[in-house]
This record gives C-alpha cells, sequence and structure tokens, in this order.
C-alpha cells in the first residue's frame, strides 16, 4: 500500500514537472514569435539598439579573444600531438583553423556571451519588473517588448557573427603563435597552409550559428527577466535560468546546425 | 462640475492562487473629481489601480473608462499618468529624461535641450532643485525618487492620473506642498484623479470623495466632508489610527 502511494506520488510529480516545462516552452514560443513580430513595427528604437551593440558587442571582446586566444594555442599542441602519431604534424595549420571557425569559435563565444550578456540582460530586466519600470513604461505608452527585448535581441543577433570572426581570427592566431615558437613551424608556411585549406563554407557556417546563438541568448535573457519572480530571490533566479537555459540550447541547436549545414 | 462617470467599476475580482485580493469592487469616479481610496496595507489598492490600466487582468468583473470598456489602451494612456508606490524610475536614465520620457517619444519628440528645461520646471514643482535633474535615480533618496516620479507622472499635464501613496516617505513640510500640488492638478487641469494614502492629512486636503478598501470590496464610499460622520466602526477606526476595533491588526 506504502509502496503504492510513493509510486503514484512520485508520477504525479513527474506528470507536474513535464507539464510546468511544456507550459514554458510554450510560453517562450509565444515569447519569441511577439518579440520577432514586434521588430517588424514602428516604433523603433534606434538609440537603443546601438547602445546594446555596443554593450553586448564591444564589451564581449576581451572576453572572446581571451577564450579563443588560449583554446587556438591548446588545439595547436593537441592536433601536433595526435598527428605525430601517425606523421601528420603538417595538418596542424589547417585543422586549426577549421576546428576554431567551424566549431569551437562559435560554441565557445556563445557559451561566454551567454555567461556575461544573457545574466546582464536577466538581471536588468528582471529587476526593471520587480521593480514596476516595465509597468511604468506601458503606462508611459512605451511598448516594452519594442523598448527592451527587440533591441537587445537584434543587436546580439547582430554582434555575435561579428565577435566570432574577430574571435575566429585571434584563436587562429593563437594556433600560429604556438605553432611558431613552440613548435617550430615556419611562419609564411603556416599561413599560407592556413589560408589554401580554408573554405569560404567553413567561414560562412560558424557566422550562422554565431547569429543564432547571439538570437538564443537574448531572447532566453529578456524571456527569463520578464518571467523574473518577485524579489530579489526572483531575479537570482531569473539569471540562473537564463545562462543554464542559454547555454543547453546553444550545445543543442550546434549539433542541429552542424547537421544542416554540413550534411554527411 | 459635471457628474458623468469617468471611471465606473462593477463586481471587479482579482485572486492570486489562493490570495483572493479583490471580491468585487464597486467604484465610480466622476470626471474631474479626485477620488482617495483609504485600506490597510495589502488590501489590494495597488492591484485595483493595475487592474483598471490593464496591467493586471481581472478575473471577473467591468471596468468602464467613459462608460465603455476600454477598446483603445493606448489611446487612453496617451492621456494618462501614474505614480507608482516604489517611484518606479527608470535608473539607467538620468532624471530629467525620467522626468521627460513621455515627451521624447513619438512624432511630436521635444529636443534634448527643451526636454532638460522642461523636466527642470516640472522639478521645481515638486520642490527639487535644477540640479537633481542631472542626476541618477540611484543617487537620490526614497523621498526625492518619489517626488521624481511625481513629476514624470504630471510632465505630460495628463486628464486621468492616479497616484500611488505620493506622500509616503516624505517630511510634514514636503507632504503638504505636495498635497497641494495634487490638488491644484485636479482643479486647475480639471484631471479625474484617484489617491492612494494612508495620510488623513493628504485625504482631507486632496479628495473630493474616500473610498474605503476592506476585505477586497469597498467598505464605505462618500464625501470627504462626510467622513467623520460615517458611523461606520471600521472608517473611524482607521481615520483614527486605532488600534482595537472591528479591523484585525495581523492581516
Ligand atoms: N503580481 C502579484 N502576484 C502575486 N500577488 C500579488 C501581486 N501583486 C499583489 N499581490 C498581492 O496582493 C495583495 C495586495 O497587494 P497591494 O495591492 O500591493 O496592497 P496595497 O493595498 O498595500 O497596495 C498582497 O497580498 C500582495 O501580496
Ligand atoms: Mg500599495
Amino acid at each position: 500500500m506504502l509502496a503504492i502511494n510513493y509510486i503514484s506520488e512520485a508520477l504525479a510529480s513527474i506528470g507536474r514537472s513535464t507539464m510546468a516545462l511544456f507550459s514554458a516552452i510554450g510560453r517562450l514560443c509565444i515569447f519569441a514569435a511577439s518579440a520577432i513580430s514586434h521588430m517588424f513595427r514602428a516604433p523603433f528604437y534606434p538609440r537603443e539598439l546601438a547602445a546594446q551593440l555596443l554593450k553586448i558587442g564591444y564589451f564581449s571582446l576581451p572576453v572572446v579573444g581571451l577564450t579563443t586566444l588560449f583554446t587556438g594555442g591548446a588545439l595547436a599542441l593537441q592536433i601536433y600531438a595526435g598527428g605525430a602519431r601517425f606523421n601528420a604534424e603538417s595538418v596542424v595549420p589547417s585543422i586549426v583553423a577549421i576546428g576554431m571557425v567551424r566549431e569551437l569559435g562559435p560554441v565557445l563565444a556563445g557559451l561566454m556571451v551567454a555567461g556575461r550578456v544573457g545574466a546582464s540582460i536577466a538581471a536588468e530586466i528582471g529587476t526593471m519588473k520587480v521593480t514596476e519600470q516595465i509597468d511604468a513604461l506601458t503606462t508611459l505608452s512605451t511598448h516594452p517588448m519594442k523598448y527592451l527585448v527587440v533591441p537587445r535581441i537584434l543587436a546580439a543577433t547582430i554582434a555575435m557573427p561579428l565577435l566570432v570572426l574577430i574571435g575566429n581570427i585571434i584563436g587562429v592566431l593563437g594556433g600560429f603563435l604556438v605553432g611558431v615558437y613552440r613548435l617550430d613551424f615556419n611562419a609564411a608556411a603556416y599561413i599560407n597552409n592556413t589560408v589554401d585549406f580554408l573554405e569560404v563554407g567553413d567561414v560562412t557556417s560558424g557566422l550562422i550559428k554565431a547569429a543564432v546563438f547571439g538570437f538564443i541568448v537574448a531572447l532566453m535573457g529578456t524571456f527569463s527577466g520578464f518571467h523574473s519572480g518577485r524579489g530579489a530571490q526572483g531575479v537570482g533566479q531569473a539569471t540562473t535560468n537564463a545562462v543554464v537555459a542559454a547555454s543547453v540550447m546553444i550545445l543543442a541547436s550546434n549539433y542541429i546546425l552542424t547537421e544542416l549545414l554540413f550534411p554527411s | 462640475m459635471s457628474t458623468d462617470p469617468k471611471i465606473t467599476l462593477k463586481g471587479v475580482q482579482k485572486s492570486f492562487g489562493s490570495n483572493h485580493v479583490l471580491r468585487g469592487v464597486d467604484l465610480r469616479v466622476d470626471k474631474g473629481s479626485s477620488l482617495v481610496v483609504i485600506g490597510g496595507s495589502g488590501t489590494g489598492k495597488s492591484v485595483l489601480l493595475k487592474c483598471i490600466l490593464g496591467i493586471v487582468q481581472p478575473d471577473a468583473g467591468e471596468i468602464l473608462i467613459d462608460g465603455a470598456t476600454l477598446k483603445n489602451r493606448e489611446e487612453f494612456l496617451s492621456h494618462f499618468g501614474m505614480l507608482f508606490q516604489g517611484g518606479a524610475l527608470f535608473d539607467s536614465l538620468p532624471v530629467w529624461h525620467n522626468v521627460a520620457f513621455r515627451l521624447r517619444q513619438g512624432k511630436a519628440k521635444l529636443s534634448k535641450a527643451d526636454a532638460q528645461e522642461l523636466a527642470i520646471e516640472k522639478l521645481r514643482r515638486v520642490g527639487l532643485k535644477p540640479e537633481t535633474a542631472f542626476q541618477f535615480p540611484a543617487e537620490l533618496s526614497g523621498g526625492m525618487q518619489k517626488r521624481v516620479g511625481l513629476a514624470r507622472a504630471i510632465a505630460s499635464e495628463p486628464s486621468v492620473i492616479f497616484f500611488d501613496e505620493p506622500t509616503t516617505g516624505l517630511d510634514p513640510i514636503m507632504a503638504g506642498v505636495i498635497n497641494e500640488l495634487i490638488r491644484e492638478i485636479v482643479v486647475d487641469l480639471g484631471a479625474t484623479a484617484i489617491t492612494i494614502t494612508h495620510d488623513m492629512s493628504s485625504v482631507r486636503a486632496i479628495a473630493d470623495n474616500v473610498a474605503m478598501l476592506h476585505a477586497g470590496k469597498v467598505r464605505w464610499h462618500g464625501k470627504v466632508g462626510e467622513i467623520d460622520a460615517s458611523g461606520d466602526a471600521y472608517v473611524d477606526q482607521f481615520i483614527n489610527g486605532r488600534a482595537d476595533g472591528p479591523i484585525e491588526s495581523v492581516r
């Protein structure tokens, strides 16, 4: 009798959390659709967009640059060690470049930006919600979706590919520095090898990924902020949710995008 | 004064989960009149204002503006101003931009210089110095933030205006200034106002009519002059601030 109670209790709780998950997904889809539809309807707030581009794009440069620089370096060491097992050390430049541009650049930048920007968007909007600033916007004839959400999503979607482009260059540079100064590659040969093997599709696929990741980060930040609970605790929870959800969604969508962009 | 109702509430109900905040509120605010809503804290006065604005969706009941349910909320909000209980200033913007926020939007948008000038004038009316205009909300005291919120609410000379606890956190002299200002706005601009307050001197200074909210309903509604002789034990206890009476002190 007791066992049955426990089992039914456990099943009920699984059911409850499943329902909660589906209702959250439903709300997220409605939120995303509404955000996209507001992108195309006036009024627009170009000043807000510019401010967010600066905040999301420009100020993320150091984080993304450092991440890709060290990763590019480590990648060169690993590929050299792996390549040495079948006398293929010469693949280092091209594999570093391809790995960076197609995969590590966008994913690492996405995750770093999720931590930096996603969290700050969620905390800012969550605080605005908790302190009634979002209600105040409405009473001042300003649509919160247009004024707060659209500029952030647009800015992140535009800024991420640019960030990743710069991150890619720095990452390849990291590989180059390690290759030339640690692994004794010839500098000119390293550059030639990189340029010869890299295709345009490698770069553009990474930038498409970056745009999608930027959209995800800002969407999850704004969505969590708008649905923040009350008080400081609510805002803290919203921030955590934004970062965790955006990170998982970046990794999952990265797999899907890779399948779609490089059908085997 | 005309007696057309500007705002009418019929049986408005709102619950948050098992917390039944409003249990059928009936209320009428005449055009160009000033209604003060009193009631213990947590009785749903702020929620009531948000229901009228449509920021909070009521569960049941009807809210009429000018005798009809609101079709075009944006139109209504363009002649509307509100002071929020917590100020609700935008902390990323300097004070002048907060005050002139609405006037820096849309087609007839003011230039930066004009907006600053207008903001300084509105700040003066709520007893704040011109320097305040260039500070950020976080640099101000609670009472100053409240007054900036008030300046923002009146900046575009709205025809309907809500004040949620305008004098809470102000010293008695400043409270007197604000009471006078609110009265002036109603008389001079002919605005329709709803004010929430706990301060009986505010009630007497601002109100044409008073409504007392208790247990999710309007307990008493009448002219401000009748409040002392309401004959209602709840109203008497509230306006005299007695600890013992029909209103429980634990709520
Ligand atoms: N968004 C909300 N979610 C849940 N409960 C709320 C919300 N807003 C207000 N409440 C609850 O409604 C009740 C009335 O709140 P409020 O209108 O702020 O009271 P007051 O009369 O002091 O202004 C309180 O119990 C409060 O906890
Ligand atoms: Mg309140």
